[in-house]
């Protein structure tokens, strides 16, 4: 059962329960519906960019403990960083999720995102991991 | 009267039992635990006289059927005209002409759409479907209804996943051209009454398509008694192998709908001035045919009527009942689909705890079950989830797997509390 619990840390759990900086934001703000057409799932994520700053990010949606708990971390992530880091931090994480040997420098980068490394021994959960990520890069495409 | 197999019938419990061993991949561990497969609403196992029978086709009389003069392809054209046969007998059609051999219970309806739709549906008219179709016994009307005008109306259910009839006759309106209605729900379990919608729509003249695609399974389908105009099912639901199944639809609807594809086998003759097409079943079977797919699924008829039909029936009646008794034993636990007359299928969310995060979990433990909105969006959207967890029985399955199901759903109570 090491895969499972590796899975379902005790953050992942705790963050599932109480996300993060869960709700809307006001416009104007950017925001985008990413959605798991697999499962139904689906998220909404709000940003305030702000001299290429993101200052505030929101989410809400419906999802698995994974995919919300990887929304809740990621607006913590990335709160105050460039917008352009938003779009870095999706190749680490994706890297750390799907590759059998994750860059390490990345998993310092990523911090707190690296405790879902364990998503990478459930292949068909990855989808839930960087669904949120992949919506903040949509939003910010749609500016 | 319908064909007898040729096999004795098994019909006591101990075959029942022992049928479980007919499986060879029943037989394997999942995550260092025995396999439970709780998925068979998604597709069954498959028995090894089934696996047999493709194995013979590839390897030893491999051919196309219906144009060779020689000693492979005639055998290969009878093997696949005798499963049709087995076919016909196991759902007492008329005649194997009646048969159309299609991919499975998707491309049955979207055949019906595009053949017998385009051609006696129109702007204005109407289908009537239920709320708890499968999307593919909703898409398919819908893209009918972009390129013609129709409009799709719907039969609602209540709390229970059960149709609520009571204003059937005033939804079969002067407009309504066509009742496509699924018999037992993949997503809730609730067995139609079919016999009832056939029979108030035959009173105003409205033929019916029943999607019999999580019922032929688990019961005796007899179309000359049901009186249905058009059947859809799948064969790897039924044992059979993926990529077949089978549209029945009456000879006189049938002689007069235009083909679905054009090609090779369908016609009669061709010239660049004008083709005449085949007689049926021919008429509908475009190109070569899943011939393996259709000798596959002709073994798992007869697998399957090599057990008496009111042994699986109790069987799975069985299972039904006292998993919905367990079930309820884990705190938090809500079945969603009480249908007094249902199939063996436990479809339920646990607190709010996701689906996805449980099928997780209970794979860990060698638990197959499927999560998801299980293609019957409209039913979610109904009881206002994004998803359940599904477990489906057949008669293979034990008590002992129901148990341990719910041992298992203790352990993500756990997980999450």
């Amino acid at each position: 059962m090491s895969n499972l619990n590796e899975l379902y840390q005790q953050v992942i759990l705790d963050h599932n329960k109480n996300p993060k900086n869960y709700g809307q934001l006001p416009p104007p703000c950017c925001s985008a519906e990413g959605k798991n057409p697999l499962c139904g799932d689906h998220i909404d994520v709000y940003l305030t960019i702000e001299d290429g700053i993101i200052k505030d990010l929101k989410f809400e949606g419906d999802g698995c403990a994974i995919s919300k708990a990887s929304a809740s971390i990621m607006t913590t992530v990335l709160k105050g960083k460039p917008v352009a880091a938003a779009n870095e931090y999706l190749e680490m994480f994706q890297d750390l999720v799907t590759s059998d040997q994750p860059n390490e420098e990345h998993k310092g980068k990523l911090g707190k995102m690296a405790i879902f490394r364990g998503v990478h021994e459930f292949p068909t959960r990855i989808k839930c991991a960087t669904l949120a990520w992949h919506t903040v890069k949509d939003a910010v495409a749609a500016g | 009267m319908m064909n007898q197999p040729l096999l004795q019938k098994k019909d006591n419990l101990t075959s029942i039992q022992s049928a479980r061993l007919s499986f060879p991949a029943l037989d394997q561990s999942v995550n260092d635990h025995p396999l439970v497969y709780f998925d068979n609403a998604a597709t069954t196992h498959k028995p090894l006289s089934v696996l047999k029978s493709i194995d013979q086709f590839y390897s030893s009389y491999n051919s196309n059927v219906h144009r060779g003069v020689h000693s492979l392809s005639e055998k290969a054209t009878e093997q696949y005209e005798n499963a049709r046969k087995s076919i016909q007998g196991f759902i007492n059609a008329e005649s194997a002409q009646e048969i159309i051999f299609v991919k499975g219970t998707t491309d049955a309806i979207n055949l019906i759409a595009q053949s017998y739709g385009r051609s006696n549906i129109q702007a204005g008219d109407e289908i009537l479907i239920t709320e708890m179709e499968h999307h593919s016994n909703i898409v398919p009307w819908q893209i009918l209804a972009e390129q013609n005008g129709c409009k799709l109306n719907i039969i609602p259910f209540n709390e229970k996943g059960e149709l609520i009839l009571e204003n059937l006759d005033q939804l079969l309106s002067s407009k309504t051209k066509l009742v496509s209605v699924v018999h037992a729900s993949n997503s809730l379990g609730t067995v139609n009454p079919i016999e009832t919608i056939i029979r108030k729509a035959h009173l105003k003249g409205i033929p019916v398509l029943i999607d019999a695609a999580q019922s032929i399974q688990h019961g005796k389908i007899d179309v000359q008694k049901l009186d249905c105009d058009f059947l859809a099912f799948s064969g790897h639901k039924i044992y059979g192998p993926t990529g077949i199944g089978v549209l029945y639809g009456k000879k006189t609807l049938l002689e007069e709908m235009p083909p679905y594809q054009g090609g090779g086998d369908m016609i009669n003759y061709v010239s660049f001035e004008k083709t005449t097409y085949n007689e049926l079943p021919y008429k509908f079977e475009a190109g070569t045919p899943n011939i393996a797919g259709g000798i596959g699924l002709g073994a798992a008829i007869e697998f399957f009527q090599s057990y008496d039909i009111n042994s699986i029936i109790a069987k799975e009646q069985a299972l039904l009942k006292y998993g919905q008794k367990k079930l309820l034993e884990v705190p938090g636990l809500q079945l969603i689909g009480t249908a007094e007359n249902k199939t063996a299928v436990f479809s339920f969310v646990l607190k709010d705890i996701h689906p996805h995060d449980i099928g997780t979990i209970l794979n860990q433990y060698g638990i197959a079950v499927r999560t998801g909105h299980h293609c019957t969006q409209p039913v979610m959207a109904h009881y206002k989830i994004p998803a359940t967890v599904r477990a489906s029985l057949v008669f293979y399955n034990t008590e002992r797997e129901i148990d341990f199901l719910v041992e298992k759903l203790h352990a993500v109570n756990e997980v999450f509390k």
